[in-house]
């Protein structure tokens, strides 16, 4: 159990309850469930990293309880009652210090301490959110967004005012009051900025360093509501995932779509990016979990994960690493090797790709003729 | 002119009447002098007869569209008696071997050559039979409801529609038709499930034919909209039987052996009551191959332990699914579980989704 959870590099949540843990190097999935008793009550609704050395995972299911999974150990060490499940699933799941970050979603945002049930601070963020994200690089400042709810960043060292508060997009042509409904969102690092992306398929770039209030940027994709988001490592791009299962890339300067990843025949429900690689995983209703790239947009892997998949955690270290040392001695043997064959392999392609035309283009009028010259004089002889 | 084409020709002249379909190559030159070289390869048939060297001309060269059949004709023919021969000379082989003849060889067909699908189900998976023991139609397969099925159609339907709406209910035990009065689905369905219905079914008509359906499973279970096809009524079919009867039939799933074909099987075999009546011996049939879900309804009479006999009574149609949304009806914000998207899906000859 230990040395399967230490290989794993991406983690991911089903809606059946089940914790799979996938390793891409060695093209396996392993299942970590409490015991043979499964349930739809244990649903994982939030998944995150419980230290930044990530041997632990927080995983917040829909009956309130946040389990603690160590990658290390491969079991689950603890359980706490963060919430009833009347109140909603969590929609958020962060870590600030020894405190835990939690968000139902009826709106209560609430932070706890260790020991104690109850939390120490609690705030109201709106009537229904439907994502909580923190700050990577600020970790006291965390952002919510939902139906009818604008963005709203607070700070949790000052809870009783949200830091900034997103006004609506203007009253469109006719007049009438537009809706919003903030999906996902992501702090951009290296400045203020906050893109989100709504069900209305709208990304929007908030800056509340300027007194603008409004949206700073817009962009529009697709005709479907975007359910997630998320920055790749590098900057100026957002990738954008709907529920019909189509994946873009969105460019923040502008506002135009880059491109889209093509795969998945269902809804996304998750999106991250690698924090060093350029490379994104999406998982979603249909099942799978899509690695792709981002610089060729081509899919990398492709896992089949038999039920639905609500949200994943990519490691920090490399997605196709083993794990341990000696795996990466035989590695780098292996990877000397495999540039021997690649420059091989290289060579060949390049004669085959010279075959190749002369076969296509043998339809033209001198060369067949001498090309047929030639496979008959070898019939003939 | 002809200095390439000199030992070309030569060969050509023994080799014309051979089968040549490798040597696609057209020339200009080869053109306007094949012309005068047919007729004088047409008076040197009877020499032609087991040449080794195929042709570089092929018949389409030849302008005349006469003598051009007659070429194609006589080509055909050779191919024919070729494959014959090698046929008569494999029988007798084989027969000549007996019993230590190797086995016969299979035809390769489109399902032979299914490109291996990961998502196929094994029936001993535990985490899948969960999830199916749980999902949204547990209540039905454990008994706990009864199937209230509402058929109705889009707005304003035409003769052909309404007749197939009629045909369904007296398929589908305890379906009710009500007509479409302009309503959007989204208030209906709130209706439904105060009146304890578990399916709405949306046949929707095009240009006065029926072309495709919406089924939503009620209480807050998955929609999946299908393209029907080729609806052929109960006048239209040949040798049938008389109107079904109101017995439940016995329901036949065929070939849903995907995850998601798992998870349509199970919607469409909801529709139905649990407990079939024996004694009414109607059966539904639901087909699935390459992807086309093909409906039948019969009567079926056992003659002794072994022949049956059959009768084709109700509508029969085809299905494919279009997608797969989870909920009830949303089209426009609702979470998709399986979209068909056409030029991903359907590039590859040999993979099929359910």
């Amino acid at each position: 159990m230990e040395d399967r959870s230490r290989l794993c590099s991406v983690w991911l949540g089903a809606e059946t309850g089940i914790l799979k843990g996938v390793s891409l190097s060695r093209k396996q999935a392993f299942n970590f469930c409490n015991t043979r008793h499964l349930s739809r009550e244990q649903e994982v609704r939030a998944l995150c990293w419980g230290d930044p050395a990530e041997s632990e995972l927080l995983v917040g299911s829909r009956d309130g309880t946040v389990r603690t999974f160590s990658t290390e150990k491969g079991v689950f060490t603890e359980a706490r009652r963060c919430g009833d499940p009347e109140e909603g699933c969590f929609t958020g799941l962060a870590t600030y210090g020894a405190t835990l970050i939690t968000c139902g979603d009826c709106g209560t945002l609430r932070v706890w301490r260790e020991d104690s049930s109850e939390p120490v601070t609690e705030l109201q963020a709106g009537k229904n959110v439907s994502r909580m994200r923190q700050n990577l690089v600020h970790r006291n400042q965390v952002a919510t967004g939902g139906k009818e709810t604008g963005l709203k960043i607070w700070d949790l060292d000052k809870p009783e005012q949200p830091t900034f508060t997103a006004k609506n997009l203007r009253d469109d042509w006719l007049d009438l009051r537009q809706p919003q409904w903030v999906r996902d969102m992501a702090f951009i690092p290296d400045s203020q900025k906050v893109v989100t992306c709504t069900g209305y398929h709208q990304v929007h770039m908030y800056d509340p360093s300027t007194p603008q209030r409004r949206p700073v940027m817009e962009a529009k994709f697709g005709e479907y509501p975007l359910t997630a988001l998320s920055l790749p490592a590098s900057g100026n791009t957002v990738v954008v995932g709907n529920t019909h299962g189509q994946i873009a890339l969105l460019d923040l300067r502008k506002g135009l779509v880059c491109g889209a990843l093509k795969g998945l025949a269902g809804g996304v429900r998750a999106l991250q990016c690698h924090t060093s690689q350029p490379v994104v995983a999406s998982c979603g209703l249909d099942r799978f979990l899509y690695i792709h790239s981002l610089e060729d947009r081509k899919v990398q892997h492709k896992v089949y994960l038999k039920s639905r998949l609500n949200c994943l955690l990519l490691a920090s270290r490399d997605l196709e690493d083993g794990g341990t040392e000696a795996t990466d001695a035989a590695a780098a043997s292996e990877e000397v090797k495999e540039e021997e064959d690649e420059v091989w392999d290289t060579m060949e392609q390049v004669e085959e790709a010279e075959e190749k035309p002369k076969r296509k283009t043998s339809e033209e009028e001198e060369e067949p003729q001498k090309k047929s010259k030639k496979k008959r004089k070898k019939g003939q002889d | 002119m002809d200095i390439k084409e000199v030992p070309v020709t030569q060969t050509d002249s023994k080799g014309k009447k051979k089968k040549n379909k490798k040597t696609k190559k057209k020339t200009a030159e080869d053109a306007e002098s094949s012309g005068v070289e047919q007729k004088e390869e047409k008076m040197e048939k009877s020499e032609s007869a087991e040449a080794a060297f195929p042709p570089t001309f092929s018949v389409s060269e030849i302008k005349n569209k006469q003598r051009r059949h007659l070429m194609f004709m006589k080509l055909k023919q050779e191919k024919r008696k070729q494959k014959m021969q090698l046929k008569k000379k494999k029988k007798k082989e084989r027969e000549a071997l007996g019993d230590k003849a190797p086995p016969k060889e299979v035809p390769k067909t489109i399902e032979n050559q299914r490109v291996y699908d990961e998502t196929i189900v094994d029936p001993e998976d535990e985490e899948v039979a969960f999830d199916e023991g749980t999902d949204e139609f547990s209540a039905y397969f454990n008994g706990l409801t009864n199937p209230k099925v509402l058929i109705t159609t889009s707005d304003r339907p035409r003769g052909r529609t309404v007749r197939f709406c009629e045909q369904l209910a007296t398929v589908i035990p305890n379906a009710h038709v009500y007509y479409r009065r302009g309503l959007a689905l989204k208030r209906v369905i709130p209706q439904c499930v105060a009146r304890n219905f578990t399916y709405l079914m949306v046949i929707n008509e095009d240009r006065k034919i029926p072309n495709g359906m919406v089924l939503c499973h009620l209480p807050d279970g998955p929609t999946a909209h299908f393209k029907i096809s080729s609806v052929r009524l109960r006048k239209e079919l040949k040798r049938r039987g008389k109107d079904p009867t109101e017995h439940s039939p016995e329901v036949i799933l065929n070939n849903f052996s995907t995850r998601l074909g798992h998870s349509i099987g199970r919607l469409l075999a909801a529709l139905f009551p649990q407990d079939p009546q024996f004694v009414g011996r109607q059966v539904a049939t639901f087909h699935n191959q390459r992807d086309f879900i093909f409906f039948r309804f019969h009567r079926y009479i056992f003659k002794n332990e072994k022949k049956v006999g059959i009768q084709e009574l109700g509508p029969r149609f085809t299905l494919k699914l279009r997608s797969l949304q989870k909920g009830t009806f949303d089209s426009k914000f609702g979470e998709y579980e399986w979209v068909l998207k056409r030029h991903e899906m359907d590039a590859c000859r040999r993979k099929f989704q359910l």
